[in-house]
């Protein structure tokens, strides 16, 4: 399955005028090979680790809004006392169907969409080490979150909360199918999560251009990689969770049933040792993303590469070893209490390491604050602020008293949104250009940060004054009866953060009308031009938007921030630097285009990932509704796997349209 | 040196600083594919086993939540029903040996596929998915006894975590089959589109794993009393 499978001769070997007529070939499995290079085909089969990437990203960006509505949704019922706007019932769907899309289904895919598109480019890779398991993971990822979405309309949405503790989520105490919907939908986007993890860690292990080791990999590659590591290891505890509460709900077994002897930490704990790393998962990837942007924009190196490395993977591993710390309140015994106290005050140590490391890089460099820029400084100071609220929940006995209560939704939406979020956004603005070959505007996009930092402190931040009134999370109504007066009303301050919560939504608005003014047809914003903000990383050495074999030829690599050290020379004597700029962009890409490789190949698309995706939602909505189904579902598994298998990695040349009868190309297999 | 690269980003500029030479690495047994075109493997291992380690890192932490669960609650039994009763640790033990000895089975096929002896090498996979049926085949019967004796799936939180540990150890050596009758198939028919001796350590370093957790499991759950 590795990029290039065939002998180099086969190509060279097919005597020019005499190419076949395109016969889409015949004898793979059941199905002919998909061959489209135009519409939906294109996209659907594809295994272009740049086309797989935006479709992660515009699917992401879908569930983002709908988590978005949700969200609006909750914060009209509480903007005043006794809200009416949704029931109960439907108040803790919300909140919980809210918390698992912004996770499961916008950041950790929206990141998976980075790291798709970025990390082959990066370490200049043609494609990743398996292209059909890379599609498999987007089509998995996509059945999944579409799955756990048609519980809307099969009689609710899960209702015990993103962690689900037991035994709350036992069937007497949520009856409907939501929560069997989000155990069997996590369960297939862990698939995914898994199967993506797995691809990417040999990818950038494997698959580095010549020169680059390790310590040259650009740093998005870094952090994306530790990310990849996270998911490797904490998929399957979530996976063992999730199948026991599935044995639990609908088996008859009692994993979680008190009154059978059973231990409701159990659940807790398996949650927590995947749902700690799974914060870093959230996160990182924004770290990586901004520690590309604040040196391109402070035209000046990341201040401590290596620190800013070896912090990332340093939050890897004690990531592992705090997860209690989300049981504080569970009564786990002083011991505990104590040493989980001092791991989670001891994980703060590498992340203050990189912000100050980001501080650095900017200090004294030559700002310039693009909308992309915006976005990173406004991550280094939400984040900073959600940092610090963490730190006082690693004081147990704090903890104990903010436990639950609106301080802690305050803290983690300023990690999360104040963290992922906004670095993602400024990866859209950073990256735009080059996935798409046009600049976004930057009048809109500025108008789409000040309005996304405002909203985001005016939601979030009244919620650490209502939260240390104790105003429980998750509470479907507050009554003005017990509010508190003056400054700390709760009221005023809900219906603050519920105003917040619309000026916020105007902002994430205002980033998609900068799309639509962008790319509608007509739109007079010109082509980017190469290298729009003198950067510095190794996706930057070739066209915009890439061509679909990614580098004309090979990049060699001798230097971190490859790009950068090919258009400046350093002209400083001893320890002190002066650059002098020798060559553009664009000279340095049309280098390599002059240097081309002359034969490239590249992995031919498949049915197989889709159809092998497409069973498992059918298999899920067998264990809620008929076993048949199951059987139905395992049928077209094992076809598909055998499909799969049969199918060679690489197309026949016969499967393309022939290039050197003066027609069409089809695809740029060969002889580029 | 950095002169040198902006005026002339050329290959011969960046011999020196190449860490890993585009060959290819020596454990790829012929794999010649990759052999053109300045295509390599940074690592000199290749992809597919490079992918097969990660999973089974990763299969190592859904065991590992799957033994604690059993352990947790491997007292949770009632007084008539519990392993003291149920266990026939000399059975298990055979059926133990028979699935370990697969093992041995298992190496002698990758030898064999490393010597391009494919006759053997089917036949030796053959024997490892004979054994592996043959460990199933003891499992369901261990299984059945234990229901006839009154042990279901819901009877105890001990009997739900015990069926669900050794059941998914069931169902990973059941695939493991699959993964040896597919890869004889396969051998047969020539439809290996790689390196065929690779494709057999694959399936070996799956089935490997899949019996030292069965060496844990035969451990914790069934030698170390309760």
């Amino acid at each position: 399955m590795a990029i290039i499978e065939r002998p180099a001769e086969t190509p060279d070997a097919r005597p020019a005028g005499t190419a076949q007529a395109p016969t889409a070939a015949t004898n793979y499995g059941y199905l002919r090979r998909p061959v489209e290079t135009t519409g939906w085909r294109s996209w659907a089969f594809t295994v272009d680790h740049k086309k797989i990437g935006i479709m992660y990203g515009a699917v992401a960006m879908f569930f983002f809004i709908i988590g978005g509505l949700e969200a609006g949704l909750i914060r009209l019922q509480l903007a005043g006392p006794d809200g009416t706007i949704l029931s109960a019932d439907k108040y803790n769907q919300m909140f919980t169907m809210h918390a698992t899309t912004m996770v499961f289904l916008f950041v950790m895919p929206m990141a998976a969409a980075f790291a798709n598109y970025f990390i082959p480019l990066q370490i200049g890779a043609r494609d990743v080490a398996f292209p059909r398991l890379n599609a498999l993971s987007l089509w998995v990822f996509v059945f999944g979150g579409v799955f756990l979405n048609t519980s809307w309309f099969l009689g609710g949405g899960a209702d015990g909360g993103w962690f689900m503790y037991a035994p709350n989520s036992s069937v007497p105490f949520s009856p409907t199918n939501g929560v069997d919907f989000w155990a069997l939908g996590l369960q297939i986007t862990g698939i995914a999560s898994l199967v993506g993890a797995i691809n990417l860690i040999v990818t950038v292990l494997n698959m580095r251009a010549p020169g680059m080791s390790m310590m040259k990999m650009p740093i998005f590659t870094w952090m994306a990689f530790v990310v990849q590591m996270l998911l490797l290891f904490a998929i399957p505890v979530i996976t063992v969770a999730l199948f026991l509460l599935m044995f639990q709900r609908s088996f008859g077994a009692t994993f979680f049933s008190v009154e059978a002897g059973a231990d409701p930490l159990l659940w807790q704990h398996l949650f927590w040792i995947f749902g700690h790393p799974e914060v870093y998962i959230l996160v990182l990837p924004s770290f990586g993303i901004i520690s590309e942007v604040l040196p391109v924009f402070s035209k000046k190196p990341l201040f401590g590469y290596p620190f800013v490395v070896f912090s990332g993977a340093a939050i890897g591993f004690v990531g592992w070893g705090v997860w209690a710390h989300h049981m504080f309140a569970s009564g786990l015994g002083p011991v505990s209490v104590a040493v989980f106290s001092v791991a989670t005050m001891a994980i703060a140590v590498p992340t203050g390491v990189k912000i100050i490391n980001w501080t650095l890089t900017m200090w004294g460099g030559k700002l310039k604050f693009t909308t992309a820029m915006l976005f990173a400084v406004g991550l280094i100071v939400q984040f900073t602020i959600g940092g610090l609220s963490g730190v006082t929940h690693a004081v147990a006995p704090s903890d104990t008293q903010q436990t639950d209560t609106y301080y802690i939704v305050a803290h983690f939406h300023y990690v999360i949104f104040g963290g992922a979020v906004l670095g993602l956004f400024s990866g859209f603005y950073y990256w735009w250009p080059k996935i798409f070959g046009k600049l976004l505007s930057e009048g809109w996009g500025k108008w789409n940060f000040w309005l996304m930092i405002a909203g985001m402190n005016l939601t979030f931040g009244p919620m650490h004054i209502i939260g240390l009134q104790g105003q429980p999370r998750r509470m479907y109504v507050w009554t003005e009866f017990r509010a508190g007066e003056g400054f700390f009303n709760l009221g005023f301050w809900n219906l603050v953060a519920t105003i917040g919560t619309f000026i916020l939504a105007v902002g994430v608005l205002l980033f998609l009308v900068n799309i639509w003014i962008t790319h509608r047809p007509g739109s007079k914003t010109p082509p980017a031009p190469a290298d729009p903000w003198d950067a510095r990383s190794l996706e930057w050495i070739t066209s915009s938007p890439p061509k679909e074999y990614n580098f004309a030829r090979t990049p060699q690599v001798s230097e971190l921030d490859e790009f950068f050290h090919r258009k400046y020379e350093d002209v400083g004597e001893g320890d002190s630097h002066e650059y002098v700029q020798r060559m553009t962009g664009e000279e340095v890409i049309q280098h390599e285009e002059d240097n081309a490789d002359p034969n490239i190949h590249l992995p031919a698309p498949s049915y197989w990932p889709m159809v092998l995706a497409f069973s498992l939602p059918i298999m899920a909505y067998g264990v809620i509704y008929n076993t048949l189904l199951i059987v139905a579902g395992g049928a077209i598994a094992v076809m598909a796997m055998f499909g799969w298998a049969l199918e060679p990695a690489d197309a026949e040349q016969s499967d393309y349209d022939p290039t050197d009868d003066g027609g069409e190309t089809s695809k740029e297999l060969a002889n580029v | 040196m950095s002169d040198s690269v902006i005026t002339e980003p050329a290959p011969d500029a960046v011999d020196v600083v190449e860490d890993h030479p585009a060959e290819h690495a020596g454990d790829d047994h012929g794999h010649d594919d990759h052999a053109h075109g300045g295509h390599h493997s940074s690592l000199g291992l290749s992809n597919n086993k490079l992918a097969m380690w990660l999973f089974l890192g990763s299969e190592c932490l859904l065991f590992g939540g799957l033994i604690s669960t059993y352990m947790l609650y491997r007292n949770r039994h009632s007084a008539e029903l519990g392993p003291d009763q149920l266990w026939d640790i000399p059975f298990t033990s055979a059926s133990s040996f028979v699935l370990l000895t697969s093992s041995l089975t298992m190496v002698l096929a990758v030898s064999a596929a490393n010597r391009k002896d494919l006759r053997n090498t089917k036949i030796f996979l053959g024997v490892t998915a004979l054994l592996g049926g043959l460990f199933v085949a003891g499992q369901i019967y261990e299984f059945t006894t234990f229901y006839r004796e009154g042990l279901g799936f819901t009877t105890s939180l001990f009997s739900s975590s015990f069926f669900t540990l050794t059941g998914f150890h069931g169902v990973h050596v059941s695939i493991g089959i699959i993964m040896l009758v597919a890869t004889i198939g396969m051998i047969q028919k020539d439809k290996i589109s790689g390196d065929k001796a690779e494709a057999v350590e694959m399936v070996g370093l799956y089935w490997h794993f899949v019996d030292i957790v069965w060496i844990i499991i035969f451990t914790l759950v069934y030698l170390i009393p309760a």
